[in-house]
């Protein structure tokens, strides 16, 4: 039996069937991270004592008689934005660095709850913002599929702690696409839920009326039982939902799309599209067609203009939330010499604490909010954000669900983008409409270009989250049936994957 | 429209983020090039539409106007740069001048 390899529902009938220990399991995932991490560098830190210690717990629990969730025992990797007492939360910034949380996140105590084990926190670009993980004060994480590459971002550590087979289920946030675009370009499955589906309590804030935490998995039914998991209601957020979580399971296990409408968002596509990316995505069209599915294209016109607004939109929340980064209440303070005014202190802790795409954002969104530009700027941008929703309300008039591919291109090289501020935020052209308008989406695997993964962006209506992972599981189920297994598979059968150690049926 | 240093150091004294005259040169040509992207934002949408401030049309939500505990002081404190007497200590909040 290959632990690495087996997906997280797996694993949770083999621990319930007795056929393998939690602890066994959380051994094996550790060990994984000791052998590969330093290539990957995923995780900014590990905790392998309590990990053990919670998997031991799970078994004794689960040899004394009780019944425990479809999860319990399954280890996971949190992106370090979510807060979890006894470990450091950084949020990827130097101006955190040491700080220990006093409370856990909604996300953190769900998760606990359910017995999963939480083996470290992972990496992501400083407070989430941007595409590559390369704005991280700590580390540059790399892609499993091609060291040389980025693994996506800003969920970056989390996707490719997936990938390199370290952990079968991750945690992550998506603001604007930091959950799917590395999904995407690892060949994982990433979730983003309707907005207040998941709570924010307890993750480090970048733009609060984006944010959204969500699953990140190998499979869309083992990223369905964490969205189970972590979804619902939390008083402690009151931009929560108060609705039962969308029967998102059923649909991942019933997987049919028969007599669905799809709508392909014309905009999404052409100049700026890799043509490797586009053949995958009308290929995988073409499966769900074959499975029954009506395909028909649909406009959404005001999309072209979605990336502009929320760069105007997020950075706005951005150098709003991250006022609280003071330096008087947690996290660094420089320069307090006794002289010093609070005010030279702040701005002198802020400008080593932060790093340059913070700082980038910080003050476009001051010069957005300022007075005699406001109008111009924020006050266009939510304007936008309306035409952006009333796009998504027509088209769901006439489709159950929409599609494009995830991300406009694979995965690029590290440090190809890192000057070049515009061509980073391209990355997320096709995922930012969703969290403008807070619909749920979805992105899986459809195929390679050039050896590197591709993913295919589902997004459907607010609360219909079920839909996306029908749609999901119908295209993952056709596709395995194809390459014979998921597409992570076949990096991990190849010649060019066989320094992650997990080929065959007994991996390492 | 084009942003001088001068403008981006008068942006950053705003925002409390101290910037190097190297990091003000460097950054004043992106941030243009950034805002010129966005530029078109601005024509898109006619003074009839209405802004969207959140994703969800929610307002005015409510809990039960309970007491829960509160964090223990010490946690609180714990991740502070500098504590005195239980509280968090902070360097002089007035200008030379003052």
């Amino acid at each position: 039996m290959n632990l690495l390899r087996m997906t997280a529902a797996g694993l949770g009938e083999a621990m319930a069937a007795g056929v393998v220990s939690a602890r066994e399991v959380t051994q094996a995932h550790l060990d994984q991270i000791e052998a590969v991490d330093s290539r990957v560098a995923a995780f900014l830190c590990r905790d392998g004592e309590r990990a053990l210690a919670t998997a031991a717990a799970i078994d004794e629990r689960r040899a004394a008689g009780e019944h425990l969730g479809p999860l319990a025992g399954v280890p996971l990797a949190m992106k370090d934005i979510f807060t979890y007492r006894g470990l450091p939360t950084t949020a990827g910034s130097r101006i955190l660095e040491g700080w220990h949380p006093p409370y856990d996140s909604t996300t953190t105590t769900r998760l606990l709850d359910a017995g999963l084990v939480i083996l470290g926190k992972t990496n992501l670009d400083e407070f989430a913002m941007g595409s590559s993980t390369e704005n991280s004060g700590y580390q540059v994480t790399h892609n499993p599929w091609d060291l040389t590459r980025i693994p996506g971002g800003s969920g970056g550590g989390s996707a490719a702690a997936l990938a390199a087979f370290e952990a079968p289920l991750a945690v992550g946030t998506d603001t604007g696409g930091s959950i799917r675009q590395p999904a995407s370009v690892t060949g994982t499955v990433g979730v983003k839920p309707t907005y207040g589906g998941t709570s924010r309590y307890g993750v480090v804030a970048m733009a609060s009326s984006l944010d959204t935490p969500g699953p990140c998995a190998r499979t869309v039914l083992d990223a369905a039982l964490l969205h189970e998991v972590i979804g619902g209601w939390d008083p402690r957020d009151s931009t929560s939902i108060n609705a039962p979580v969308p029967p998102v399971v059923a649909a991942a296990r019933r997987a049919d799309v028969a007599g669905l409408r799809i709508g392909v968002v014309r905009e999404f596509g052409g100049e700026g599209y890799a043509p490797g990316v586009e053949r995958r995505f009308t290929e995988a069209l073409a499966v769900l067609e074959g499975l029954g599915a009506e395909i028909v294209e649909v406009s959404c016109p005001h999309f072209d203009y979605a990336l502009g607004a929320y760069y105007l939109i997020m950075p706005s929340e951005v150098s709003s939330n991250l006022a609280r980064f003071d330096a008087m209440r947690y996290g660094l303070r420089v320069g307090d010499d006794g002289t010093r005014s609070t005010e030279e202190v702040m701005s002198l802790t802020r400008g080593t604490g932060f790093g340059a795409e913070v700082k980038r954002r910080i003050i476009i969104g001051t010069y957005a909010l300022s007075s005699g530009y406001y109008d111009a700027y924020y006050g266009s941008a939510q304007k936008v954000r309306t035409l952006i929703k009333r796009d998504f309300d027509a088209a769901f008039e006439a489709v159950d669900v929409l599609v494009s591919p995830s991300t406009p291109t694979a995965a690029f090289r590290i440090g190809e983008r890192a000057d070049d501020p515009l061509a980073m935020y391209k990355a997320d052209l096709c995922t930012i409409p969703s969290n403008m308008a807070g619909n749920c989406a979805i992105s899986v695997p459809c195929g390679l270009a050039d050896g590197l993964p591709v993913g295919l962006q589902v997004m459907a209506p607010p609360l219909a989250d079920d839909r996306l992972y029908l749609v999901g599981a119908a295209l993952e189920n056709a596709l395995a049936g194809r390459w014979g297994g998921l597409l992570l598979d076949t990096l991990a059968e190849s010649p060019g994957g066989a320094w992650l150690g997990v080929a065959g049926e007994d991996g390492r | 429209m084009a942003l001088t240093a001068a403008d981006v150091g008068r942006l950053a004294e705003l925002a409390r983020v101290h910037l190097t005259p190297v990091e003000l040169e460097h950054l004043a040509p992106q941030l243009d090039v950034i805002l010129d992207a966005v530029a078109s934002v601005s024509e898109v949408a006619g003074a009839d539409v209405p802004p969207t401030s959140h994703a969800l049309p929610l307002t005015n939500v409510f809990r039960p106007d309970v007491v829960t505990p509160s964090l223990p002081v010490a946690d609180v404190l714990a991740g502070a740069p500098a504590t005195e007497d239980d509280r968090f200590r902070v360097p002089r909040i007035l200008g030379e001048e003052s």
